[in-house]
């Protein structure tokens, strides 16, 4: 997957948990859930809805990574690489 | 209880309902007048087309469909109910405070649906409990549509569910009454909710037990009393009451619907899932005595009757004895319209039968055809209403599996 398609996902999930979320002013490097209506317990619908669709085992330590829009990027671009 | 102080008078005040066919008090009065059956059909995984009782109302009135979808279906509609009921009865939280208010909901059962769809969704990935979802515990412990109610009102006071099977909503009003009582709380919002349609296992479970109805025609698959009754419909549904001690609700000019005057609650002590008409009778007996009434008092006995061969019959024979010689007590049935709501059945059936304090008709009990000469009793009012003149009492019934009974009693308002 290229990273505008792996952005495109994330942003799917979200929209899927919150039908009102607005991305219009989204600062890809500032914290999802300082701009969004995002708790604890969506970003573990966001974990596992990855798990569900890639299979992706995401590890506690690592949901840190999943703080921006960009280091989501960052951090699953590898895992989906030839997806 | 007319003699009892002011502040140990508990009244109605306001009713937030969903039933099959109606989602507001004045449609749902509109239906069971009208002898309108509220059932249609579902399609069940592993189970196929059965009657059932769906419920269409306003889901995203009062919350976001995101909180809907985190929440449970039982959570939807006890916010719902719970919303219509408060701004039925004009309370704004001006009066109340949200931290003297105690939220008490009946429940026959909770937790099904989701465990159910959780199996079956990780069924999908090889049975891997990695796929088992982190909202399983918090949808699924027994206190979770009363906990969805306090979170969307913002309501600090007690919340919990009452298990009583399907004598749930009767149990949960009695509670909200005596915690009201003791000074426990100043408000009560009480009643029972059900969302038990989405569970493929309660429908098999009464299929096995030979006690699921079963009709061509969906709408006349409720039939108590009925000679070709063949079993339960299994509804969804869910009625809640404002309950306030008398002298608040005269202080704020609030609009009484009936006081709660009497109840009783006890249980068979015999069977996991037979009826003992012994035992009821004994029940209805309790709350008649509670109220300081005579049986040829009640106006209106709402049977709990659900369509079953024996349990009809037990239930009669229980009435029978009670109701001896009583000639202005007219009984019906709300399950024949609506099915069979679970915790929701005796909140939701009481508030069917509340306006006829002031329309002064009894509501029938439809799909009578062919009246079974067992459950035949005098005053039983069958496919149409009856007109009266003036309507005192109303009397619920109310039983469930484990040999729960509950009976509570409801008067026309008088002040003293």
């Amino acid at each position: 997957m290229t990273r505008d398609e792996i952005k495109d996902v994330i942003l799917e999930i979200i929209a899927d948990i919150d039908e009102e979320a607005d991305f219009n002013n989204l600062d890809a490097d500032a914290p999802l859930r300082d701009q969004l209506d995002l708790d604890s317990m969506d970003f573990l619908d966001i974990v596992m809805e990855l798990r569900k669709r890639y299979k992706l085992q995401i590890a506690e330590e690592e949901y840190p990574q999943l703080a921006t829009l960009t280091s989501c990027v960052n951090f699953l671009e590898p895992k989906l690489q030839g997806i | 209880m007319k003699q009892s102080a002011e502040n140990q008078r508990i009244v109605i005040t306001g009713v937030g309902l969903t039933a099959p066919g109606a989602s507001n008090l004045t449609d749902f009065r509109a239906n069971l007048l009208a002898g309108k059956s509220g059932i249609s059909t579902i399609d069940l995984r592993y189970m196929g087309v059965y009657p059932a009782g769906i419920c269409e109302f306003a889901e995203t009135r009062y919350r976001k469909k995101r909180e809907n979808n985190r929440g449970t279906r039982g959570g939807c509609i006890g916010v719902y109910c719970a919303n219509e009921a408060i701004n039925d009865a004009g309370i704004t939280f001006s009066e109340y405070d949200r931290a003297a208010t105690g939220v008490y909901i009946g429940l026959t059962e909770h937790g099904t649906v989701e465990t159910e769809n959780e199996v079956y969704n990780i069924g999908q990935f090889n049975y891997d409990v990695d796929y088992w979802t982190h909202h399983h515990n918090p949808r699924t412990v027994l206190n979770n549509p009363a906990g969805e109610i306090t979170m969307n009102l913002g309501i600090t006071g007690p919340h919990y569910a009452i298990g009583a099977a399907c004598a749930a909503g009767n149990a949960a009003l009695i509670q909200g009454m005596q915690m009201l009582r003791l000074g426990e709380v100043d408000l009560a919002l009480c009643g029972g909710i059900s969302e038990c349609v989405g569970s493929f296992g309660i429908f098999a479970s009464f299929r096995s037990q030979g006690a699921l109805a079963e009709h061509v025609d969906p709408a006349k698959a409720s039939r108590p009393f009925d000679r070709e009754r063949n079993g339960i419909v299994i509804s969804e549904g869910g009625c809640v009451f404002t309950l306030e001690r008398l002298d608040r609700a005269l202080e704020r000019g609030a609009k009484i619907y009936g006081e709660i005057t009497g109840y009783g609650m006890n249980s068979d002590a015999k069977d996991f899932v037979l009826p003992y008409g012994p035992r009821q009778r004994q029940c209805m007996e309790m709350a008649l005595k509670r109220a300081g009434l005579a049986p040829g008092d009640i106006t209106i006995l709402n049977a709990h009757a659900t369509g079953t061969m024996q349990g009809d019959i037990e239930e009669c024979k229980a009435i029978g004895e009670t109701f001896a010689g009583c000639t202005n007590t007219w009984i019906n049935n709300t399950k024949s319209s609506i099915g069979h709501a679970m915790g929701a059945a005796g909140v939701l059936e009481l508030a069917g039968n509340l306006p006829s304090f002031t329309d002064h008709l009894v509501h029938p009990t439809i799909n009578l055809d062919n009246l079974d000469p067992e459950c035949a009793r005098p005053g039983l009012v069958a496919n149409t209403p009856q007109e009266l003149e003036r309507v005192e009492a109303i009397l619920n019934n109310s039983f469930g599996m484990l040999g729960i009974n509950s009976v509570v009693i409801v008067e026309r308002f008088v002040a003293n």
